[in-house]
């Protein structure tokens, strides 16, 4: 669907697809929500997801044309479009309880 | 009322036009240019609030599509609520071929959807993706124009109305710095013009669209509340929602610039066309037939359709009481045969029940029908249905509006008139039948144990037309008009009138008989007179012949005198002069005695 993921990160192994964790977190720029929120992710991901993600990050003013396919408004978004179904969290992902029932990692609080 | 918007939208018009100091922004929306003075404020976004259902994206769909198509300015559609084969298939009953328009790309729809349940939001955000994703559309397409429709839908979808807020103000800066115009569509708040304040944000200029209900008639009403930097007509202007879009319908459309014929045309009623300094209606013309009912009307409208039809024109008679079927079955009891046109194409016949839908829709039909028709002669029967069907300041403007179109397109155009009770005259709508070019007034004479119907002519301008009234009288033969009888004891119809010819030939007749006998009477009196001269003449010729017999006696007694005389003068030897004495003194003597 996306024609062109950057490619950021990619750690684990690739025997749980049921389980594997497409991410997308989509930026405009190096901005400090930008940065705050990949940094966030990363830390979260590590934590709780280690070794079954991937993260893409786009950025818009490189990749504008990208922004429609996963109707993108707010910036930062999160898009978890795997496993199904897709879900979307917006902002710097500072609070990661809310991240955590975002993902449906935990049951929601 | 009606005066008085026409003054202020005629002021702000003027003053529009002449300073132009705001560049302007066409709309291509019938009527609102008009309003506007020009369009909306180049350059700036224009927010536009309304209810559910009164037609804010229609209004923002025919900017764009009027822009692409007509003034050459691409656009943006961007649709927080509808997809892009949504909104082309609800726009495509206006006529819009929006897909044809995005292909030859003049036109982008750019669908944003925001959906509550799967957003999660933690922490600092903006929407910087929005800008991009807009800043991406307008780019693609060069587009001039955009539209945002509905913002709202952010305040649904995001959780954070402070980021909200922020973002807003910022993307109506942008927009301007972009130099785009913008139309921002927002739903209608309880208290305020939209229900998040975004008039705040908007300052430029505020378009209020609204759907009153009156009397469970529905009528669409357009308000331009704010207009940064120009005048407006501040009034609500009735609007509708046609088959070519939307139609704003202000009282200064009617523009008196319209062309004039000097052609006649007949009534069908050659009585009329006499009262009518004998050649009927200007073509073109408006004419109001007001009548009480039963007083003939829709009679003389066919009758007028049925010539019109005749003469190879093509009439369209709207009718808001009867049906086609019912109208051609009526007429035909009084000898007009309208089968045959309404078959051949001359004549059209539209029926609707006036309570069908509100009057916006029933213009918007008619223009339909009259644009696809091209009629020479239109018949409203009756134009007071309509005139129930909306308020009565808007009802007034709609139809000015409609007889300026028929006008415009030189359009003869007939509309009865429906009053009530005696005074026809008074009640009728004074505001419409000063638009009108010739008045003819029905109306029915009770008396006498029967109704009677006559017929006046109140005006009819730009030409000599009869001041008498007339009596109408409907027969199986059509429609015949006759001198009503005016007398010493007012005007007489009907039976009153036949009964008072009749009285006026026997009273002939006496007379006649009367002057025949006092002739006799003379002529006998003269014949005795006659006799008495003969009478007098014999007994005249009696006397003279007695006195010529006298005369001779006289003269043979004087000469058996003389002779006496001169026997005895001889005898006594007397002179002759004595003799001629004697001979004259016994005629003295016996005139003596």
């Amino acid at each position: 669907m996306i024609a062109k993921p950057a490619k950021r990160r990619r750690s684990g192994s690739r025997s749980l697809p049921s389980k594997f964790w497409q991410l997308r977190l989509y930026v405009a720029g190096q901005t400090p929500k930008s940065l705050t929120a990949f940094s966030n992710l990363k830390k979260i991901c590590d934590n709780y997801l280690s070794g079954r993600y991937r993260i893409e990050v786009i950025d818009l003013l490189e990749q504008p044309q990208l922004s429609r396919g996963d109707q993108i408004f707010a910036i930062p978004t999160l898009v978890r479009k795997l496993p199904q179904p897709v879900r979307k969290i917006i902002g710097d992902l500072s609070d990661t309880e809310r991240v955590l029932v975002g993902l449906d990692l935990r049951p929601s609080a | 009322m009606g005066k008085e918007s026409l003054r202020m939208t005629k002021c702000c018009l003027g003053a529009g036009s002449a300073v132009g100091r705001l560049p302007k922004c066409p709309t291509g929306i019938d009527g609102l240019d008009e309003i506007t003075g020009g369009g909306l404020p180049r350059g700036r976004p224009t927010l536009v609030c309304g209810g559910a259902g009164c037609g804010k994206t229609l209004f923002a769909a025919e900017f764009l599509v009027r822009g692409a198509a007509q003034f050459g300015e691409p656009g943006v559609f961007m649709s927080f609520e509808e997809t892009d084969s949504e909104l082309g298939a609800n726009v495509a009953s206006l006529g819009f071929d929006l897909a044809g328009l995005v292909r030859r790309k003049k036109l982008l729809v750019e669908h944003v959807h925001i959906e509550r349940n799967e957003i999660h939001e933690t922490g600092e955000y903006d929407l910087e993706g929005l800008f991009v994703r807009l800043n991406l559309a307008i780019d693609s397409i060069g587009a001039k124009r955009v539209v945002l429709d509905t913002l709202e839908a952010l305040f649904a979808g995001l959780p954070n109305e402070a980021i909200l807020r922020a973002e807003l103000r910022r993307l109506f800066g942008w927009l301007k710095r972009k130099g785009v115009t913008a139309v921002i569509t927002a739903e209608r708040g309880r208290e305020q013009l939209t229900r998040h304040g975004l008039e705040e944000y908007v300052s430029d200029c505020v378009i209020l669209l609204d759907h009153k209900i009156i009397d469970q008639i529905a009528t669409r009403h357009l308000r331009v509340v704010k207009y940064r930097g120009t005048l407006h007509g501040t009034n609500e202007f009735p609007f509708l929602i046609g088959d070519e879009g939307l139609s704003v319908l202000p009282i200064t459309s009617l523009g008196l610039t319209h062309k004039v014929s000097n052609r006649r045309i007949s009534t069908g009623i050659p009585r009329l066309d006499t009262m009518l300094g004998g050649r009927g209606f200007f073509r073109g013309s408006s004419i109001l037939l007001t009548g009480t009912p039963g007083t003939g009307k829709t009679i003389t409208s066919a009758c007028f359709a049925h010539a019109a039809a005749l003469r190879g024109e093509r009439v369209l008679f709207f009718s808001f009481e009867e049906s086609p079927n019912q109208i051609i079955r009526n007429m035909r009891s009084i000898g007009l045969r309208l089968e045959p046109l309404v078959k051949g194409g001359a004549l059209r016949f539209r029926s609707a029940r006036p309570t069908l839908y509100g009057l916006e829709m029933h213009l918007a039909t008619m223009f339909k029908e009259i644009a696809s028709f091209k009629p020479h002669v239109v018949i409203i029967d009756p134009i007071t249905s309509l005139m129930g069907a909306g308020a009565d300041f808007e009802t007034k403007a709609m139809v000015t509006r409609l007889i300026d179109y028929l006008k415009g397109g030189q359009v003869t155009s007939l509309f009865t008139s429906l009053t009530h009770g005696d005074h026809a005259l008074q009640q009728s709508e004074i505001a419409m039948s000063s638009l009108m070019d010739a008045w003819l007034l029905l109306q029915d004479f009770e008396g006498n144990g029967e109704r009677n119907r006559v017929l006046y002519v109140i005006k009819a301008r730009g030409m000599a037309h009869s001041n008498q009234v007339r009596e109408f009288l409907i027969s199986n033969r059509g429609i015949d008009l006759v001198d009503a009888y005016i007398g010493p004891s007012g005007v007489l119809t009907g039976s009153a009138r036949t009964a008072q010819t009749a009285r006026e030939t026997a009273e002939l007749l006496a007379s006649q008989q009367e002057a025949a006998r006092r002739k006799r009477e003379l002529e006998g009196k003269r014949a005795a007179v006659e006799r008495q001269i003969v009478g007098l003449r014999s007994e005249h010729e009696a006397g003279a012949e007695e006195l010529r017999q006298i005369d001779r006696q006289v003269g043979t007694q004087t000469r058996l005198l003389t002779t006496e005389r001169t026997e005895l003068g001889r005898l006594r030897h007397a002179d002759v002069s004595a003799v001629a004495r004697a001979r004259h003194e016994p005629k003295s003597g016996r005139g003596r005695r």
